[in-house]
């Protein structure tokens, strides 16, 4: 299925100057998410349509007659991004067989916040991941739904306190762990899926294109800074994604048919406090929650670099 | 004249769609649909339709995957009812209000709960205002002429919105009736392949779908608004072509025995060929009954409406569809409002009945016809009577 050329390995000097998607949007001051897309972009290129849920990235981007977009755009609903995307594949492979669209493949992104991906569109994602349309979803995920007001999702990390999980004195927060979609994503047997955040720009970049050589669904599961919500200072968002790697909190990987490959092993990680400390949504923490969340960051660290070493072993 | 045949309506659809060369179809199964995309999949997977047939994973996805295939300049397909329709209700909307042509059968079934698979007209009757232009096939001959007209609606240049065909779960889309199949060669000379205004092309980046803030909003709505009124002449002109070539006429508002009528019989749907049967009886009694049936459902045919009712007493307005706590049924409650500006207006009785697949008999149009006499008489009692119910 994964029929896979050989991936540009991106340097800084030779990075794209285009901004397919272009300044002047109304995101927030040190938004990670528009960050992140704008990385996804510079390795897309003008060949893509994107299919847009409904959330920040898709207001900040599109207030009539505006537009951010300098390539094809569209935007349905909240729960459907990944639906749409199958259309507008499907669409595309049957209008160029009858001669009706011009030839070569289009790059079909799906791009959708956590709520969109996680909660609301799960089954969406999951459909056009099994039908195995050629596409590739983005989600980034922010832990919370951030265009409504900070409210929680199943991505929020457990003890953050957001709107509609606040901390509180018969409450720590988000009382449940943060579901693990990659591992969903996983389940679908795809050719590939990575985890990235655009901190690690280079990173990120390489992950997009190598998720866009292959044929078949792919996805980008990246974790995005969001300074209004994570309630941290708005120049601290590259900083925090950096810290929620090197914490082990966001582990870099990839899984390419099947197999598990971390893209940066941290063999000395830093306290976890050290990536909450800065965050307004974990402050009211006590050290001993602190010290349990340490305890599962671990366990799921050292789970990953085990089933990394057995796949590579295999 | 095309080939005179014996064939399900669903089949019948499915035939009118691969006819019209659709090119995606995006669709979810639901009783009483499942035939039509049944086949539909049985003729890609026979090579006898080239089109992209994506078995989404829930109605929501099929009007979203439509959204997709219908963006990038594809003729769009779907079929469903009932439960998924009202699933779809998000993605109506947005479907009209991004102005795409997709065409959809509804095979006419009743909501949950309880729930039943069984037929009326409770489901589209919740998508009444949903911006789609909207048509009642009484027969299986209507179900595949208004399944290949509507793609010559919805694509016009001067329209550009969804549309959808009703059929009757059971009573029409299960049963087998003769009907005359047109040859893909008259067809292709009907349907020319669509030719999309603004598509999702790289070569020339367009946004689809934007944020509208209160200073447009009201102007786009009006302006999606005004297609879908403007869309009537459209509708008439493809209907004229229509009986050109293929000599069967469609008008927004059918009659039957309508012209002398003193009581005059509104349906939708295929049970007008009970209210058929029923007129015919009572003619033969000298009673002087006829019947209206409203085939545009949207736009609504108001000065069609308005010259129908011309001369009646009464309309018997029987609605397939309950109206919770308000006035009654839909059909009922639209015409009132129709004709409320004239002087002179026929008393305009609403019945509800055949309401989950319960049948509307040949006895049920006597009672309703008594009752649409006894109101012209002595005036309105209730709003609304339940027709047929077990006491």
């Amino acid at each position: 299925m994964a029929e896979k050329t050989k991936s540009l390995d991106f340097i800084p000097r030779l990075l794209p100057p285009f901004e397919l998607l272009a300044e002047g949007h109304r995101g927030c001051q040190g938004c990670g998410e528009a960050l992140a897309l704008r990385q996804v972009m510079k390795v897309a290129g003008p060949n893509t349509i994107i299919c847009s849920a409904t959330g920040c990235m898709e207001i900040i981007t599109s207030p009539y007659p505006e537009t951010a977009w300098r390539v094809p755009w569209i935007h349905v609903a909240f729960e459907n991004a990944a639906a749409v995307a199958a259309g507008v594949e499907a669409g595309i492979k049957i209008l160029q067989k009858r001669g009706r669209y011009r030839e070569g493949r289009v790059n079909v992104i799906a791009i959708g916040g956590d709520g969109g991906t996680a909660d609301i569109g799960l089954q969406a994602l999951s459909g056009a991941l099994e039908r195995r349309h050629d596409f590739l979803y983005v989600c980034t995920d922010n832990e919370a739904y951030m265009n409504t007001g900070i409210q929680r999702s199943s991505s929020t990390p457990y003890g953050a306190s957001t709107t509609t999980s606040p901390t509180g004195k018969e409450s720590i927060g988000q009382q449940t762990p943060k579901k693990n979609l990659p591992k969903i994503v996983a389940a679908h047997d795809i050719p590939y899926l990575a985890t990235a955040c655009p901190s690690y720009p280079l990173d990120l970049m390489d992950k997009t294109r190598r998720a866009l050589d292959t044929v078949g669904p792919t996805y980008l599961h990246v974790l995005s800074a969001c300074p209004t919500g994570w309630r941290h200072a708005i120049d601290m968002a590259v900083e925090m994604g950096r810290l929620a790697v090197e914490t082990g909190v966001f582990p870099l990987y990839e899984i390419v048919d099947g197999k598990l490959k971390l893209s940066i092993k941290m063999d000395k990680r830093k306290p976890v406090a050290e990536y909450m400390k800065p965050q307004g949504r974990f402050r009211h923490l006590k050290p001993e929650d602190i010290e349990r969340i340490q305890q599962q960051v671990d366990e799921y660290y050292e789970s990953l670099v085990y089933r990394a070493e057995c796949d590579a072993g295999r | 004249m095309g080939e005179r045949t014996g064939l399900e309506v669903s089949l019948a659809v499915s035939e009118a769609v691969k006819l019209a060369r659709v090119e995606a179809v995006a669709a979810y199964p639901i009783t009483p649909q499942t035939h039509i995309v049944e086949e539909l999949a049985q003729m890609v997977a026979d090579g006898h339709l080239e089109a992209e047939f994506i078995m989404v994973e829930s109605e929501h996805s099929a009007m979203s995957a439509c959204c997709g295939t219908s963006a990038v300049g594809a003729r769009t397909y779907t079929a469903t009812a009932s439960q998924g329709l009202a699933l779809m209700h998000e993605m109506l909307f947005i479907a009209s209000g991004l102005r795409l042509p997709i065409v959809m059968t509804i095979a006419n079934r009743a909501l949950s709960a309880p729930l039943s698979i069984w037929g009326d007209q409770s489901d589209v009757m919740a998508e009444r205002d949903c911006g789609w232009i909207q048509v009642f096939a009484e027969t299986g001959q209507d179900a595949f002429d208004l399944s290949v007209q509507m793609f010559k609606i919805c694509e016009d240049k001067r329209v550009l919105l969804p549309g959808i065909v009703n059929i009757d779960g059971f009573t029409l889309s299960h049963v087998i009736e003769p009907l005359e199949l047109e040859s893909q060669e008259d067809i292709d000379a009907f349907l020319p392949p669509y030719e999309a205004q603004v598509i999702l092309d790289p070569r020339k980046p367009v946004t689809i779908g934007p944020v509208g803030f209160p200073e447009i909003y009201t102007e786009i709505k009006m302006q999606q608004n005004q297609a879908l009124l403007g869309s009537y002449e459209v509708v008439l002109e493809v209907w004229a072509e229509w009986e050109k070539k293929f000599g069967r006429a469609y008008k927004p508002v059918e009659s039957y025995c309508a012209e002398d009528a003193e009581i005059l019989i509104n349906i939708a749907g295929a049970v007008s060929g009970t209210a058929r049967v029923a007129i015919d009886r009572m003619r033969e009694e000298g009673r002087k009954v006829g019947m209206i049936r409203p085939r545009l459902w949207r736009p609504y045919p108001f000065e069609d409406m308005r010259a129908a009712v011309k001369g009646a007493k009464g309309v018997a307005v029987v609605d397939r569809a309950l109206s919770f706590g308000g006035p009654g049924g839909p059909i009922a409650s639209e015409l009132r409002s129709c004709l409320y500006p004239l002087a002179e207006k026929p008393v305009v009785a609403s019945f509800i009945a055949g309401l989950g697949g319960r049948d509307v008999t040949i006895d049920d149009f006597y009672t309703i016809v008594a009752e649409t006499e006894k109101i012209i008489e002595t005036g309105y009692t209730d709003e609304y009577k339940m027709i047929g119910v077990r006491e």
